[in-house]
This record gives C-alpha cells, sequence and structure tokens, in this order.
C-alpha cells in the first residue's frame, strides 16, 4: 500500500488550517507542496555554504558549485539526457520557451511554418505568436475533440517541409490530457522539424526520457515537483542548441570580451547569463531526488487510483459535468456544475478550506472550444488522500445547493 | 441617505450573521434577486475585465445623483456588486469621489476586493468614481 499517511509528514503546509478548516489542497497543477528535505536543502545552503558560483577560487564558492552542478546531473539523469550540458538552468518552463522561441528568430524566414496544439497553456502559445510576428512565420494549430484530445490526422495534415518546429505539452494543464508525444515527434521529424515538448505539467505525475522520447527541447518547472518556484530546466540537444543564439548577454555566459568583440561560452552556459537562482537550482536537485525516492512508478499508480476514486465520486452530482475525459489523462478534473459560475463554487470551497483553481487556467483557446467562461480544476498530487476527495465531493454539494 | 449611513446600515445588518455560510448565502440571493442593469448596456464597453468574472457598469445622471446600474455572470460577484450600487448609487458626484470604501472589511468581504482577487471588483470600484470625477468636472 502506498504510504500516503508517511509522506504527508513530510509536508509542513498540509497540517496547516485554512478559514478554520483543515487545508484541502487541489491546486497542485498550478504549484505543487514542498517536502521538508527540499525546505531543509534551502536552509542548508543559505545557513552553510551560499556564495556565487563558477567564479570565486575560494571555498565557498566551490562548494557551492559543486552542489549547483550536482543539481545538474540529477536532473541530467531524471530525464535521461546524453550530456550534463544538455541541461541549461532556468527561471522555469517559461523562460526556457522564450530561450526558445528567441533563439528560433535566427532560424525561421517568412512563410515557414510552425505547428501549436489546441490544448496549450498561455505560455506555449504566445512566445510562438511573437517568434512569428518578429520572422513572417505562420502560426498553425492542432486542433482537440471534445475529450479534450488532439486530432492527430488533423497534425498528419498540416506537417508539410514548410514546417520547422512543433511545440506542444506532454500533459494539458487545463484538462490533464496525456499527449501522444512520440508520435508527434517522430511525424515532426519526418519532415524535418524540430520538436519542443512543455513538460510543466508531466513533471509532476511522469518520468519523460527525453532520448527516448526523442524531443529536441523538453522544459519543465521545479515547482511543479516539489521543489521551489523561479527556477526550472531546458533541455536541449546538443546540435540544437549549439544552433541557437544566446538568449541573454551578461556575465558567465562568455569566452571572452573586448569592445571589438565577444566569445560566447560553451554549453550550458552560453544560456546562463548572470547569477543564476543558485539555492533554487540546489533545491531543484533536492526535489528530483525526494520525488525519486517515493518512486514514479508508484506515484503514477496512486494518483491513477485517486484520480478514479474522485471522477466516480463526482460524477455522483447531478449536473456535474467533466472536461477532458480521454482515458490518457493524468489526476486533474475540470469540471461545471449546470449554470453555475466555476467562480462561485472555487469561492465558497475556499471558504470551506479546500484549494481548488477556477478560471482559464491560462488555456483560454480551450474554454472556448467548450463555450464556457471557465472550470473549476481540482488536481490531485501523491501526498493527497481519498478522504480529502470525500471533503471536496461535500464541498462541491454544499456549494450547489447554496448557488442553486 | 448619506454614504456613510447606508455602509452603517450595512455593517449592523451584516453583524447579525453568525457564520460565513449565513453571510454568503445573502449575498447570493442578493445577486439573484436582483435585476442590476439593462441588457442593452451589457455591452463590450462597459465590460470591466476581470480574470475570472466579468463585470458590467452603466452610469447615467439624474439630477444631481449618479445613478449606476450593473451586472456580472457570476453570482457572488454579482451579490456583492448589489451592495456596492447600495452604497455608491443615487449620490453626489463629490460624495462618491470622496468615500472610502472601509465599510467592506468590516463586512467581512474584504478578500473580495484585495487587488489580486482576480474578479474584477476593485477595478469597478475605480471605475465608479472615473464615472463621478467625469460628472463633477461637468458640473463644475
Amino acid at each position: 500500500m502506498f504510504p500516503v499517511e508517511d509522506i504527508r509528514k513530510d509536508f509542513p503546509i498540509l497540517q496547516r488550517q485554512v478559514n478554520g478548516k483543515p487545508l484541502v489542497y487541489f491546486d497542485n497543477a498550478a504549484t505543487s507542496q514542498t517536502p521538508q528535505q527540499v525546505i531543509d536543502a534551502i536552509v542548508d545552503y543559505y545557513s552553510n555554504y551560499n556564495a556565487n558560483i563558477h567564479r570565486g577560487v575560494h571555498s565557498l564558492s566551490q562548494e557551492a558549485t559543486d552542489k549547483y552542478e550536482e543539481a545538474r546531473l540529477k536532473i541530467q539523469k531524471h530525464f535521461n539526457a546524453k550530456a550534463s550540458h544538455e541541461i541549461i538552468m532556468t527561471a522555469g518552463t517559461t523562460h526556457g520557451i522564450n530561450l526558445v522561441a528567441s533563439g528560433f528568430t535566427a532560424l525561421l524566414k517568412k512563410g515557414d511554418e510552425v505547428i501549436v496544439s489546441a490544448l496549450e497553456h498561455h505560455s506555449n502559445i504566445v512566445p510562438w505568436q511573437m517568434l512569428c510576428e518578429r520572422t513572417g512565420a505562420i502560426l498553425k494549430v492542432i486542433p482537440m475533440n471534445d475529450e479534450g484530445e488532439l486530432i492527430i490526422s488533423a497534425y498528419d495534415e498540416l506537417l508539410s517541409e514548410k514546417t520547422k518546429l512543433v511545440f506542444v505539452n506532454h500533459i494539458s494543464n487545463a484538462l490533464g490530457t496525456i499527449n501522444p508525444i512520440e508520435s508527434i515527434v517522430q511525424k515532426a521529424h519526418a519532415v524535418g522539424a524540430a520538436v519542443l515538448i512543455d513538460g510543466a505539467q508531466a513533471c509532476p505525475h511522469l518520468k519523460a526520457d527525453v532520448q527516448a522520447l526523442d524531443v529536441d527541447f523538453y522544459v519543465a518547472s521545479a515547482h511543479k515537483m516539489c521543489g521551489p518556484t523561479g527556477v526550472g530546466m531546458l533541455y536541449g540537444k546538443e546540435e540544437w542548441l549549439n544552433k541557437l543564439p544566446p538568449y541573454q548577454g551578461g556575465g558567465e555566459m562568455i569566452a571572452e570580451v573586448t569592445f571589438e568583440k565577444t566569445t560566447y561560452a560553451d554549453l550550458p552556459h552560453k544560456f546562463e547569463a548572470g547569477t543564476p537562482n543558485i539555492c533554487g537550482g540546489i533545491a531543484f536537485g533536492a526535489a528530483i531526488d525526494y520525488m525519486n525516492q517515493i518512486g514514479f512508478k508508484n506515484i503514477e499508480t496512486y494518483e491513477h487510483e485517486l484520480l478514479d476514486y474522485a471522477t466516480k465520486r463526482l460524477l455522483e452530482i447531478e449536473g456535474l459535468k467533466i472536461y477532458g475525459t480521454s482515458k490518457n489523462k493524468t489526476s486533474v478534473i475540470s469540471f461545471n456544475l449546470k449554470d453555475i459560475h466555476p467562480y462561485d463554487v472555487g469561492t465558497l470551497l475556499d471558504k470551506m478550506g479546500i484549494a481548488v483553481r477556477t478560471g482559464h487556467h491560462c488555456a483560454q483557446p480551450i474554454m472556448d472550444y467548450f463555450k464556457i467562461p471557465g472550470t473549476i480544476r481540482a488536481s490531485f498530487a501523491f501526498y493527497n488522500t481519498k478522504n480529502e476527495i470525500d471533503t471536496l465531493v461535500e464541498g462541491v454539494k454544499k456549494a450547489k445547493m447554496m448557488l442553486s | 441617505m448619506t454614504i456613510k449611513a447606508i455602509q452603517e446600515d450595512l455593517i449592523d445588518e451584516f453583524s447579525m450573521f453568525e457564520n460565513w455560510e449565513e453571510r454568503y448565502q445573502y449575498m447570493i440571493d442578493l445577486g439573484k434577486t436582483l435585476p442590476l442593469i439593462d441588457e442593452q448596456y451589457k455591452t463590450q464597453e462597459n465590460i470591466i475585465k476581470g480574470c475570472q468574472s466579468r463585470v458590467w457598469v452603466h452610469a447615467e445622471m439624474d439630477g444631481d445623483k449618479v445613478v449606476f446600474t450593473a451586472d456580472s455572470d457570476a453570482i457572488i460577484t454579482k451579490g456583492i456588486i448589489a451592495i456596492l450600487i447600495r452604497v455608491f448609487s443615487n449620490q453626489n458626484p463629490q460624495d462618491i469621489i470622496d468615500a472610502d470604501t472601509d465599510f467592506i472589511d468590516e463586512i467581512g468581504l474584504k478578500e473580495h476586493l484585495s487587488p489580486t482577487r482576480a474578479n474584477g471588483l476593485v477595478s469597478m470600484i475605480k471605475q465608479l468614481k472615473m464615472y463621478a470625477i467625469a460628472y463633477q468636472t461637468q458640473l463644475n
């Protein structure tokens, strides 16, 4: 049996009350909670070896550099990148996407095509729209069906020798759909296009193997997988990272600087201008250790149990509709009550100590597809319990009664 | 009635509620029963975009008073709007400009007016004041 009660003890925040009720935290898709092991890593850094990295000759700097680079190795191993210099430390998923989108400015020309999916978060749409504005490239969209799945036959039709880049999320943040990445990548590569996968929603639920998936770029955020905010990673195949120009100029990313000409540092430092989030990077490593210690297979199995249970229980409520009904989905349930605005339900649930997300989840095109202003989204993590799901179900029933 | 007097009435009324359920049920019922805005004014022009619930506001002068009507697609937001309209509508522009909104805190609805709350209410109050300023300028 999955030791959820023991695991919960690792998370100090799960002991607190909100509005006088024990916190039920179901907004994990927005940000995950932080275990003591990760908090300890943060405290340890600032208490014992806070120093700037990669430049000091003194011992503290060396220690901090070692720990930071150790974290990069943990990330490399976790995502199974071929080399550690293929892991760029970023400020998060959005930063990683913008870095790649900016780099492609030099590689695209007018009339080239790039493909996005209808299931994307705004952060995997807007940087590419900006890229298209800069280059004259054309944005194409893979449509979705009523289950919230991508229509792959339509993707086939969009692909051509004009396609230069495809960017899709591994898992949809609004609906939880797991996209068929292998086939999306294979088909893109067949026409010579590069693929970026937004792994922000996948990283807390499954272990992505970037070599097996054969993706060209993969981005993720630490705070979605028990790490701190403001840090993330960009994986890029070496050949692609070498093709992209630097994103930001500054210290750390140079080999030699004169006023006539600057030469850039090798990977990964070419993309890591300025003092990075050192503490965050190290804590990211600690979060990866923590999750792997629990085991992603165990997490997947347990979260699926939670998903099935919550789906069954929520559907007992008359007038409740779930959006995103793919068989292939993670522990995210987006739903609405008939004729009731999601904001109202979320407000009342909050009064009951239940944290859910309401709104369009930064995925307005999905809401437009379903012709709704938004949904209530409950997203479960491995430290949630069936008891908490029962509390949610009772809460939704109560909200429905008050609002009907 | 002055704005201050209406606010004091509201504080009195809300002090009768014993728990959050009663307080919210009252707002929900307010939101449900009141037709707040003429459909013709639910235009793109009159919309105040919150991230989540939408709010429409319309203003017109009736003599020397500003009359507000407003609406929202979310019922709790609509209930709070009903309260704000009760306070600010049918008042002189200068009184609206000078009025504070501290009563919101006292009736236990502060969280709805935090700038981080994506319901459009903070922008709505700003909008009410903007209308009042515009009308006051006309009067001058």
